[in-house]
């Protein structure tokens, strides 16, 4: 013990003490000014569909709005994702970070937590955005607009995946090869049922490749109900918690893998 | 019980494209430091000083070896608690205002939430920087920097501090201040391990050095004994413009220094007729003092040796 009765202190409050850094240093690297890039967006395209739509304006605004958070999101996601480690270790800001009371997988859960509470404040923000344009356009809301809620629920489950994967390249390669894997791995994602579907339909050696890609692959299609709440379909409950467990699961292996590699690595 | 025991810590890196190449970047390491003490670890550029301090610091893992500090296995966290690090050359999350910095690190090293405010203040007036405790990290200098550095080195007031080169990037009003700090935590019962190539400033503040070249040891010592290697010569100062010749029949070494001063080096056995030669020559004795090696001949030394020792077995 030392003069000021300095404690180590519970694991939970390291991590959030890191997550809270990492959210502020992307508030402080302007990371929300995307929030105003989207509101222009959303706002010029609800005033310019109110002009030359009808009875589509709503469609195309949940269409666009939710396509728009997602994007926005996965941008974000990757490219502060890549950085959340290699920037670190390059910089040497890690080095009076470990050399304190903290094990190198607080510090990566930390890193996660704190993009993944950047997302989720961001989200939120561009949420109202879509539900003011919404408003706009329709003049009122109606018990099926809810169903933005499960679209947005998706899209936050989705950019988990995507942090963690950001994270995990980010624990080994550089910055560039990091982004390059993990939008490779997104733009293949939401192509992971047609992956499938090939799988189904090959056989022998091709069918085995096919189906294991498939299935490594996140399967970000099944996230994507933008198109049918658009509609007013309503989305099934067991979709829900598949999609939820999937995306836990999906998350906790990539981060299970970014703090094995970290754990082991020398910072030189 | 040491303060700091390293036993046997040995670092080989996989290097080139395959990783097949093996460098040594430290040989097996075994070194003590005593509670209480400040420790000077000297090197040139490149000796292996750095690679030490992260190993101790668990920023790189060792390919073999074991470390103890304060009687802990030295990757225990509770040790972290009670250690505090300044890197070489520091970089620090520029996004943030000295006082968020050393807050957020009082966060992490456990430093109650009621005595943190406090302590940093405390922290930021003893190394000079209270006046800009509000500008972001990325509109200070090196030398600011630096002091950062050593501000959340010693935040959680820790029993063992690991300074890597603490003097770099300090003008000589800072370097001054760090000698105090360092001194005042030596006061104050910390042990404190400072590399440094900087001789001077391990002759002054260390109670021991160790030197290392190439990532091997080659020496340990109190610094005293290293440089008190009486060369069997005195050295005279007295006050005066010139050599009388009953000074030079001595056979002594003389030099004008300063315009009115003479500086003589001159055989133990012949001092006390210099002295009778100054008094008869009515010039004003300064001073008389035994020549030893200083720090830097001895290393100096120990790096020669060391070289030359490489090139006999190649």
């Amino acid at each position: 013990m030392t003069n000021f009765g300095v404690k180590t202190l519970p694991m939970k409050s390291r991590i959030s003490h890191i997550a809270s850094n990492t959210f502020r240093e992307a508030v402080r690297d302007r990371v929300l000014y995307n929030l105003i890039a989207f509101a222009l967006l959303l706002s010029g395209a609800a005033i310019l569909v109110g002009q030359i739509s009808i009875e589509i304006e709503k469609l195309v605004v949940i269409n666009l709005g939710l396509t728009a958070v997602s994007l926005f999101g996965v941008v974000i996601a990757i490219f502060i994702g890549i950085g959340l480690v290699s920037k670190e270790i390059e910089k040497r800001t890690l080095y009076t970070v470990l050399s304190r009371p903290v094990r190198r997988w607080e510090f990566i859960i930390g890193k996660f937590s704190g993009l993944a509470g950047t997302l989720v404040v961001n989200t939120f923000f561009m949420a109202i955005g879509v539900f003011l344009a919404l408003l706009y356009v329709s003049h009122k809301f109606v018990k099926a607009d809810s169903l933005i809620f499960v679209a947005l629920y998706f899209i936050i489950l989705e950019f988990l995946i995507i942090c963690a994967l950001a994270l995990l390249f980010s624990s080994f390669s550089s910055p560039l090869l990091s982004a390059v894997f993990t939008f490779s791995l997104f733009v293949v994602g939401n192509f992971a049922q047609d992956l499938r579907n090939f799988a189904a339909m090959e056989h022998g050696i091709t069918r085995w490749l096919a189906t294991g890609a498939a299935y490594l692959v996140p399967n970000f299609s099944a996230f994507n109900v933008i198109t049918s709440i658009a509609h007013e379909q309503p989305v099934a409950g067991q979709l829900i918690v598949t999609n939820t467990f999937y995306a836990l699961f999906y998350a906790l292996m990539a981060l299970s893998g970014a703090v094995l590699i970290f754990e082991h690595r020398d910072l030189k | 019980m040491p303060a700091i025991e390293i036993l046997g810590l040995e670092k080989t890196y996989s290097v080139g494209f395959w990783r097949k190449r093996r460098k040594r970047a430290l040989y097996p390491l075994q070194l003590t430091v005593e509670d209480g003490e400040v420790f000077g670890f000297l090197g040139p550029n490149g000796a292996g000083k750095t690679t030490t301090l992260k190993l101790l610091m668990g920023l790189v893992f060792p390919t073999s070896g074991t470390a103890r500090i304060l009687g802990q296995e030295w990757t225990d966290p509770a040790v972290k608690a009670q250690i505090g690090f300044l890197p070489e050359q520091p970089y620090f999350y520029d996004y943030l205002t000295a006082h968020e910095l050393l807050n957020y690190y009082g966060q992490l090293s456990g430093v109650p939430a009621r005595q943190r405010s406090k302590r940093v203040e405390e922290v930021l007036h003893q190394v000079g920087l209270h006046d800009v405790k509000g500008l972001q990290l990325r509109k200070f200098s090196k030398g600011m920097l630096q002091r950062v550095g050593i501000a959340q080195a010693i935040l959680h007031d820790p029993q063992v501090v690991f300074l890597d080169e603490p003097m770099s990037g300090l003008d000589p009003m800072g370097r001054r201040e760090v000698r105090d700090l360092m001194e005042q935590l030596k006061h104050e019962g910390k042990t404190v391990f400072f590399s440094t190539h900087i001789l001077s400033d391990a002759e002054t503040l260390c109670d021991r050095v160790a030197i290392i070249h190439k990532g091997e040891l080659r020496g340990v010592g109190v610094v005293e004994d290293l440089t008190s290697t009486v060369q069997g010569k005195v050295e005279v100062i007295w006050q005066g413009t010139e050599i009388p010749a009953s000074v030079r029949a001595l056979g002594a070494d003389c030099h004008i220094s300063g315009g009115d001063r003479v500086r003589a080096i001159v055989a133990e056995n012949q001092q006390d007729a210099m002295i009778d030669a100054l008094r008869r020559e009515h010039q004003r004795l300064i001073s008389i003092t035994p020549v030893r090696t200083s720090l830097e001949a001895y290393f100096v030394e120990k790096l020669r040796h060391a070289e030359s020792t490489a090139a006999s077995t190649v």
